[in-house]
């Protein structure tokens, strides 16, 4: 399936795998129900990722998370914006690793999944089909700032309000 | 798989038309804004080729939520949905005769 | 009222292109159908019965006379001359077309409107009390609130798939107007009993459709500071945990009364701990930029009274009884608020000819600061004008056909579309209001009968608030044809109250009847000044719901006793 960061379409590392043992490539991802037989079994530098639900309990992952090198979170329908709030109490919560939405999400979802923590995209083979790389970048730059602050906008617009006024008060006290 | 349940027939089928919104009726080669032009499925065969003709204008882009809708025909041959639903859809709010197909169309008049 | 500053504009604007491009990636078959549909809902386009309908925002229900005239343009432009106030303050279009919403969502940004977020399952347009700043039981105005929460909700990118739609009202005021009792999340503006410090009561899970329910206290004082990262906290435990298996049980009030409020309170408090408020909260600045734009407009120094609006009372008996119901009291002196029903006797309650849509601009630009409210009650007032001038405004309104005497009484019926227009109706709903309001035209009745508020909806969904109707009315489809449940002591207010059912479904051509005998039980059994739905309080339903069975029973029985 098609991986896609913020400069397009990239490279995937990783190889999915049921079982972790030394044939198994040096990135590999485990389905969540196999995860802890993975880390167990792991080589020394392999690396490990898994495939989330979006409905796990984020306590739960966070236990592993200094040893996860890679989480993906699925989007089982487009409609369905648990994996949004699963990637932004990760992110709240500490976790370092990379994340990567994956499944059914849209090209238009592009800036939300960065905006809730997600580093990557994997979407669906079909989806991809209809909505190729450009469509991604395109939905990634149509709104240039939207209004929630600590949402790894950096440029939000109550932050600019804030620096505008700021810039002001000092222009004025000089 | 089951096939899902047919309407009874006859039945014309009507869908909306996906730039303009306004709802259009099949008439075996395309697709008429005029009630009174819709082309009157009096067997199954008939009926799949609706949906048939339906299914391919969907993914053309043409129109949308196209279904097919049982309907009674009076002495003029003119077909009437049965369900009081379709039959708004036909002609339009019934508290503005003046807009909607009832306007538009002498065919389509409240009954 | 607020203005867009450069962000807000470049932001609608964005919006507006990126909106143009969906569409043209439906047509040209990048976006499927099933993935265009919560794309264009989210920017409030539905595909009803006979054509697309465009939802307007009109935030916390806040219009300037420009803006009422670009929708008046865009009514004779892209549509049939005429538009239609919902229950949450909205406009709607009923003919637009797709190829042309891009253009109307161009010409609503001229304006500083849009269409984000009137649909689809997210949060949607927040409402306030219409009264907001003109009210004299306010404690303080709503609406900065609701701007604020307008700008953090609108492309909120962790809350715009939600599981169900989440609706949010705001008043300042003792007197509930904004029926926030019955949303997703109510705001209620007070101030701490202790330190008298304002902030936020906080009431979730309350809603109408087909389980209604009161909300529940969630926060019984949430300082001013800490509203957005609480509101991020509610709405990030109902994102993971609401249900998805069931459209039916997908609301907030549903998770609510599943696992109770205690442990609903639980799990948002655990969540609002771990937030690092001052990274996500408005900043006080902020918060006060906002304010600035509703400030109290310049009024001037006036008497308490109008000497010449009490000669026109005298000498004008027409003119009193519009002004006795529909002239809401200033907290100015010698100010007045006044409602323009848009529902006259036997048309659909909320619509609004262009013309009109003209008038009530000229009207309010000339007589009120500019500044219009709409209302969920679905009529338009006009929120500051002198007493003074009320004659003149009345004496235009008459000549518009706009000044129907009947705010709050039992022809200010609240109707939703219904099935004249509506793809998800059951039944029709505007038929069955003008044929009450025909039923209760005569004046002197209306006022004997006095406030009693009628509401109907036209499926379960309640858009019709039927519910907290005192009588409200619901149209489902019975054996192929419509029917209509009647619900009798609901309430709106502060002291929300759902109606309860006073027997089977009616004909519509009963309809007019049965209210009929409503009303008399009141009319009969009423004490001194007592209004209907505290008759309906003191004596309870069942003295209603014995007329009311007693004869819709007779009449359903007679053909199965014929049969038999």
């Amino acid at each position: 399936m098609p991986l896609l960061d913020r400069k397009g379409l990239k490279q995937n590392p990783f190889v999915r795998a049921e079982v972790v043992d030394e044939t198994a490539g040096p990135n590999v991802i485990v389905p969540w129900a196999q995860v802890q037989a993975a880390l167990a079994a792991r080589a020394k530098d392999q690396q490990i990722g898994v495939d989330l639900p979006n409905n796990v309990a984020y306590g739960d992952v966070l236990a592993l998370a200094d040893q996860l090198a890679l989480v993906t979170i699925d989007f089982p329908a487009f409609t369905d914006g648990r994996a949004f709030t699963l990637a932004r109490r990760l992110r709240n919560n500490g976790f370092q690793g990379v994340l990567r939405a994956r499944g059914n999400l849209i090209a238009d979802q592009f800036p939300y999944a960065f905006a809730c923590g997600f580093d990557e995209v994997e979407p669906s083979e079909a989806v991809y089909a209809r909505q190729p790389e450009e469509q991604w970048l395109a939905a990634a730059g149509r709104i240039t700032h939207t209004y929630q602050r600590n949402y790894g906008d950096a440029g939000n617009i109550l932050d600019q309000r804030r620096a505008a006024r700021l810039a002001k008060e000092q222009a004025h006290d000089k | 798989m089951a096939q899902p349940k047919r309407v009874p027939l006859p039945a014309i089928l009507l869908a909306n038309d996906l730039l303009d919104g306004d709802v259009v009726f099949s008439t075996g080669n395309g697709w008429s804004r005029n009630p009174a032009e819709a082309l009157i499925a009096r067997d199954d065969a008939a009926a799949d080729r609706l949906e048939a003709q339906a299914k391919a204008d969907f993914a053309a882009q043409l129109v949308v939520d196209a279904y097919l809708v049982d309907v009674s025909i009076d002495a003029a041959g003119v077909p009437t949905p049965r369900h009081f639903r379709e039959r708004f859809k036909t002609l339009g709010p019934s508290n503005r005769p003046d807009l909607g197909k009832q306007a538009q169309y002498a065919s389509a008049h409240p009954h | 009222m607020y203005r867009y500053d450069q962000f807000d504009e470049r932001f609608v604007r964005e919006r507006v292109a990126q909106f143009r491009a969906q569409v043209k990636r439906r047509l040209d078959g990048s976006l499927s159908d099933d993935e265009f549909k919560p794309l264009r809902l989210m920017n409030g386009l539905y595909l009803q019965l006979h054509a697309y309908m465009l939802r307007i925002a009109v935030p916390y229900g806040t219009l300037a006379s420009r803006q009422l005239r670009q929708l008046a343009l865009i009514a004779d432009r892209y549509d049939r001359g005429y538009g239609h106030f919902t229950t949450r303050q909205n406009m709607q279009f009923n003919w637009a077309k797709l190829r042309d919403v891009p253009d109307i969502l161009g010409l609503l940004a001229d304006v500083e409107m849009h269409c984000i977020q009137t649909s689809g399952n997210c949060i949607r347009n927040v409402t306030a009390d219409h009264f907001a700043g003109v009210a004299a039981d306010e404690l303080e105005d709503p609406r900065p609130t609701a701007e604020l929460i307008r700008q953090w909700s609108s492309l909120h990118p962790e809350f715009s798939f939600l599981p169900r739609k989440f609706k949010i009202a705001v008043t300042g005021a003792e007197h509930d107007r904004a029926a926030v009792k019955v949303h997703d999340i109510g705001l209620r503006i007070l101030r701490h009993p202790d330190t008298g410090e304002t902030g936020y009561e906080v009431i979730v899970g309350g809603g109408l459709g087909r389980t209604p329910y009161v909300g529940k206290v969630v926060r019984e004082f949430l300082p001013r500071r800490d509203l957005l990262a609480y509101l991020e906290a509610i709405v990030r435990v109902y994102n993971a945990d609401g249900r998805r298996d069931n459209k039916f049980k997908a609301r907030i009030k549903i998770l609510v009364h599943e696992i109770g409020t205690e442990e609903f309170r639980r799990r948002v408090e655990e969540e609002f701990a771990q937030l690092d408020g001052p990274t996500i909260n408005a900043d006080p600045e902020e918060v006060a930029r906002i304010a600035a734009y509703f400030a109290p407009p310049a009024y001037e120094k006036l008497p308490a009274k109008s000497n010449a609006y009490e000669a026109h009372r005298a000498a004008n008996p027409a003119f009193a009884t519009w002004a006795d119901a529909n002239v809401f009291p200033h907290r100015v002196p010698g100010y007045a608020a006044l409602t323009i029903s848009l529902k006259a006797i036997g048309e659909a309650p909320g619509d609004i000819s262009s013309e009109q849509m003209r008038l009530v601009a000229d009207l309010a630009e000339k007589y009120s600061f500019d500044e219009l409210r709409v209302t969920h009650m679905q009529n338009v007032v006009l929120a500051h004008v002198r007493q003074a001038d009320l004659f003149a405004v009345w004496q235009k309104l008459c000549e518009a056909g706009l000044a129907t005497p009947n705010v709050g009484l039992i022809t200010d019926i609240i109707a939703c579309p219904g099935l004249d227009y509506c793809a998800l109706a059951t039944a029709r709903s505007i038929p069955i209001a003008q044929a009450l309001s025909k039923r209760f035209a005569d004046q002197a009745r209306q006022k004997e009968i006095g406030p009693l508020g009628i509401k109907i909806s036209g499926c379960i969904n309640a858009c019709g608030h039927h519910h907290i109707g005192n009588i409200g009315i619901l149209g489902l489809e019975k054996n192929g044809v419509e029917n209509y449940q009647i619900t009798l002591g609901g309430d709106a207010t502060e002291n929300a109250a759902i109606g309860g059912h006073l027997g089977p479904g009616i004909d519509a051509k009963d309809v007019p009847d049965a209210i009929e005998r409503l009303v008399d039980v009141y009319l009969a059994q009423r004490e001194d000044g007592e209004i209907f739905i505290d008759t309906v309080r003191r004596i309870g339903v069942t003295p209603f719901k014995e007329v009311f069975v007693a004869k819709t029973h007779a009449k359903s029985k007679e053909p199965e006793n014929a049969v038999a």
